[in-house]
C-alpha cells in the first residue's frame, strides 16, 4: 500500500505539471469523484489538424487523482485526436506505476475521464470499472 | 488497558471480555495487521451471540413468518414478533404495534416521506432540517418538497458544530409542517438536545421526526421522553445485520397513514376492486419481511442493554477524551465539530494538512486501521465546513485506547509517507 506513495507520485503531486486554466482551450471539461470530492478540470487547445497543441488542468483532491492528471497531461501533448483515442484504463494506471488499490480506481482514472470528456465528450468513456467499488 | 491510562477512564467496561465476543476483531489484515476498526459510524461489527441467533432460526426453525400453521413457523414467528418487543421496551415505544421493520433508516424515511408526507405536506408548506443531516434524511424531504411545492428551511451551525437553535426557533415560528433533524451527527459526533428541541417544534405545530442511526447504538434512547413523532434507525449500526431497521412512529399516526409499499402480508383482505390494510404494523411490512435479520436486531438489543447504553456512551466518551486532545497537539490536524466532551458521541472529524483524507485513509490501512474517508454522505455539511472530506473515526464498546494509539501513530506515518 505504501507503494502507491511513491516519490515520483508524491512529486507530480505537489508540483503538478501542466497546471492551471489554459486561455484560449478549444476543449475543456469538468468531472468530480463526488465519493471524495476529487476534482479535475482538462483544458486542450487542439489547432485545425486535430493536434493537440497544448494541455493543462487545474484541480483538487487526492494525490492519486492530482498525480494521475499531472503525468497524463504530460502525454498528451503533441498527439492527435485520434492517437488520444489510443489511451484507456489500462494505458493510464499502467502509466501511473503503481497498483492502485481497487477503492482508488476511481481517482486514478478521474483525469482520463476528464481528457475524453473534453475530447469527445463522454461518449468515449465506458466507465471506471467494470465492477462497482465505489459506494458512498 | 495499559497501565498508562488516567485511572478515570480504565473501568468503564470490561473490553477485554466484549472483545472476545466479536471474531472479526482478532483477524489480521493481508499485511499480517491487527484490525483496529475504527468505522462504527458506517457500520458495526457483530457478536456472536447476534449470529448465534440468526444462525438457530436457520438450523432449528426457519419457516416463512405469519402465514405457516406448522410449529417451526410458529415459532419463527414468535422470535421475529418478540424482537419487536424487544425492540419497543428498549426505545420505550408505548406499544410493539408502533415498531415497523424496514431495511435501513434510509427506507425508514422514505416510509415517513411517501405514507405521511404525501398526504401531509401541501404547496406552501415549509419542512426545517439541518445542515448536520444524513443525504438520507435530507434527500426524500428534498424531493417531497420538490413535488409538492412545500419549501425547505435548513438549519446551520456553529463553528464548534452545533446547531443554531435561535435560527431553529425563528424558522419554527414562521411557521413549519415538519422538522426532520437528526439526534447525532455522523460526520461531526454532535448530539441535539432532542427533547427540547421536539417541545419547541411540538408547540409550533410541526410534527416531529428524529433520525437516531448514529444515538440508538450508542445512548439511551426514548421515544416517549423525545417527544417526537417518527424516528428511524439501522440495525447494522448496532451490531445486528444489514437489513433491520426501524421505523417507529406514534399509533395515532400510523393508523391515519396509507400503506408504504403494496402487496401481500399487509393487507387484510384483498377483492377485485377494493382492499383493506391489515393492521400496524404489518401494514407497513409488505412482503417478507427480513425476519431473520430482526431477530438479529432482537439479540443486539439483547446484548446492549446486558452491556448498558450509560456505559458504552461513557466507554465511547472515554475513548474520544483521550484521543481528542492529541489530535488537536498534533501538527498540521484540524479537528472539525466539538472540541470538549459536552453533548458529543464518540466520532471525531479530522484532516491533515496537505494529505487528501482518501490518502490518509490509504495510509492508515496499511497500518491495518479503519477509518472513513469522503463526505459522510454529509455533502451540505462538508460545504459549510469549507472542505471536501474529512477523516472520520467512529468508536464502539469494544474498541481501546490503544487503537487511539494505533491512530495516533499512523497520522505520523501518513506525515512521514507525504514527507510533511
Ligand atoms: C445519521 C444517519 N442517518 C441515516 C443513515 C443511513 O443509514 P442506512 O445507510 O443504514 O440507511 C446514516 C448512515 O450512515 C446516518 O449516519
Amino acid at each position: 500500500m505504501d507503494d502507491m506513495y511513491r516519490d515520483y507520485i508524491l512529486d507530480h503531486y505537489k508540483n503538478p505539471r501542466n497546471f492551471g486554466e489554459l486561455d484560449g482551450a478549444t476543449h475543456t471539461y469538468h468531472d468530480t469523484n463526488p465519493l471524495c470530492g476529487d476534482e479535475i478540470t482538462m483544458f486542450l487547445l487542439v489547432d485545425d489538424h486535430d493536434t493537440v497543441k497544448d494541455v493543462r488542468f487545474t484541480g483538487r483532491g487526492c494525490a492519486i487523482s492530482q498525480a494521475s492528471a499531472s503525468i497524463l497531461t504530460e502525454e498528451v501533448k503533441g498527439k492527435s485526436l485520434e492517437e488520444l483515442r489510443t489511451i484507456d484504463r489500462e494505458h493510464v494506471l499502467q502509466n501511473l506505476g503503481i497498483t492502485v488499490s481497487p477503492a482508488r480506481v476511481k481517482c486514478a482514472l478521474l483525469s482520463l475521464k476528464a481528457l475524453k470528456g473534453s475530447a469527445w465528450g463522454l461518449t468515449e468513456w465506458p466507465g471506471e470499472q467494470s465492477t462497482g467499488t465505489g459506494t458512498a | 488497558m495499559t497501565s498508562m491510562l488516567p485511572r478515570t477512564e480504565v473501568a468503564t467496561l470490561d473490553v477485554r471480555t466484549i472483545r472476545a465476543d466479536f471474531p472479526v476483531l482478532s483477524r489480521k489484515t493481508a499485511s499480517g495487521k491487527t484490525v483496529v476498526y475504527l468505522d462504527n459510524a458506517a457500520t458495526s461489527q457483530k457478536p456472536r451471540q447476534v449470529l448465534d441467533a440468526m444462525r438457530t432460526v436457520y438450523e432449528e426453525h426457519n419457516a416463512n413468518i405469519h402465514r405457516g400453521v406448522y410449529e417451526f413457523s410458529e415459532r419463527t414467528t414468535a422470535a421475529f414478533e418478540g424482537a419487536r418487543e424487544r425492540v419497543a421496551r428498549f426505545i420505550n415505544a408505548p406499544e410493539p404495534r408502533e415498531v415497523i421493520f424496514v431495511r435501513n433508516a434510509t427506507e425508514g424515511v422514505n416510509l415517513v416521506a411517501y405514507a405521511w408526507g404525501r398526504d401531509n405536506i401541501k404547496s406552501g408548506d415549509r419542512i426545517v432540517t439541518s445542515v448536520l443531516e444524513h443525504h438520507s434524511n435530507f434527500v426524500p424531504w428534498q424531493q417531497l418538497a420538490a413535488e409538492t411545492g412545500a419549501t425547505i428551511a435548513v438549519v446551520g451551525i456553529d463553528e464548534d458544530g452545533r446547531l443554531d437553535r435561535d435560527q431553529l426557533r425563528a424558522e419554527l415560528r414562521k411557521g413549519a409542517k415538519l422538522l426532520a433533524l437528526t439526534h447525532t451527527s455522523n460526520g461531526l459526533g454532535t448530539i441535539n438536545p432532542v427533547r427540547e428541541i421536539v417541545a419547541e417544534a411540538k408547540a409550533s405545530g410541526a410534527t416531529v421526526l428524529v433520525d437516531a442511526a448514529q444515538s440508538v447504538p450508542h445512548l439511551p434512547v426514548d421515544v416517549a421522553d423525545i417527544g417526537c413523532d417518527f424516528l428511524v434507525f439501522s440495525g447494522h449500526k448496532m451490531l445486528a445485520p444489514p437489513g433491520s431497521g426501524v421505523v417507529w412512529g406514534r399509533a395515532s399516526l400510523l393508523l391515519k397513514m396509507r400503506p408504504f409499499l403494496y402487496g401481500g402480508d399487509m393487507i387484510s383482505r384483498v377483492a377485485i376492486d377494493t382492499t383493506t390494510w391489515n393492521e400496524l404494523p404489518w401494514k407497513f411490512e409488505a412482503g417478507t419481511s427480513a425476519y431473520v435479520d430482526a431477530i438479529g436486531l432482537g439479540a443486539a438489543v439483547d446484548y446492549l442493554q446486558g452491556v448498558g447504553l450509560e456505559a458504552i456512551h461513557r466507554h465511547e466518551l472515554a475513548l474520544t477524551g483521550y484521543l481528542l486532545p492529541k489530535l488537536l497537539a498534533t501538527d498540521g490536524v484540524v479537528v472539525y465539530g466539538p472540541k470538549d466532551l459536552a453533548d458529543r458521541v464518540g466520532v471525531v472529524s479530522f484532516n491533515i494538512e496537505g494529505i487528501h483524507p482518501h490518502d490518509v485513509a490509504t495510509i492508515f490501512d496499511s497500518e491495518g486501521v479503519c477509518v472513513r474517508a469522503g463526505h459522510h454522505c454529509n455533502q451540505p455539511l462538508m460545504n459549510r465546513l469549507g472542505t471536501a472530506a474529512t477523516t472520520r473515526a467512529s468508536f464502539y464498546l469494544y474498541n481501546t485506547f490503544e487503537e487511539c494509539d494505533a491512530l495516533i501513530a499512523a497520522i505520523g506515518t501518513a506525515k512521514r509517507v507525504f514527507k510533511i
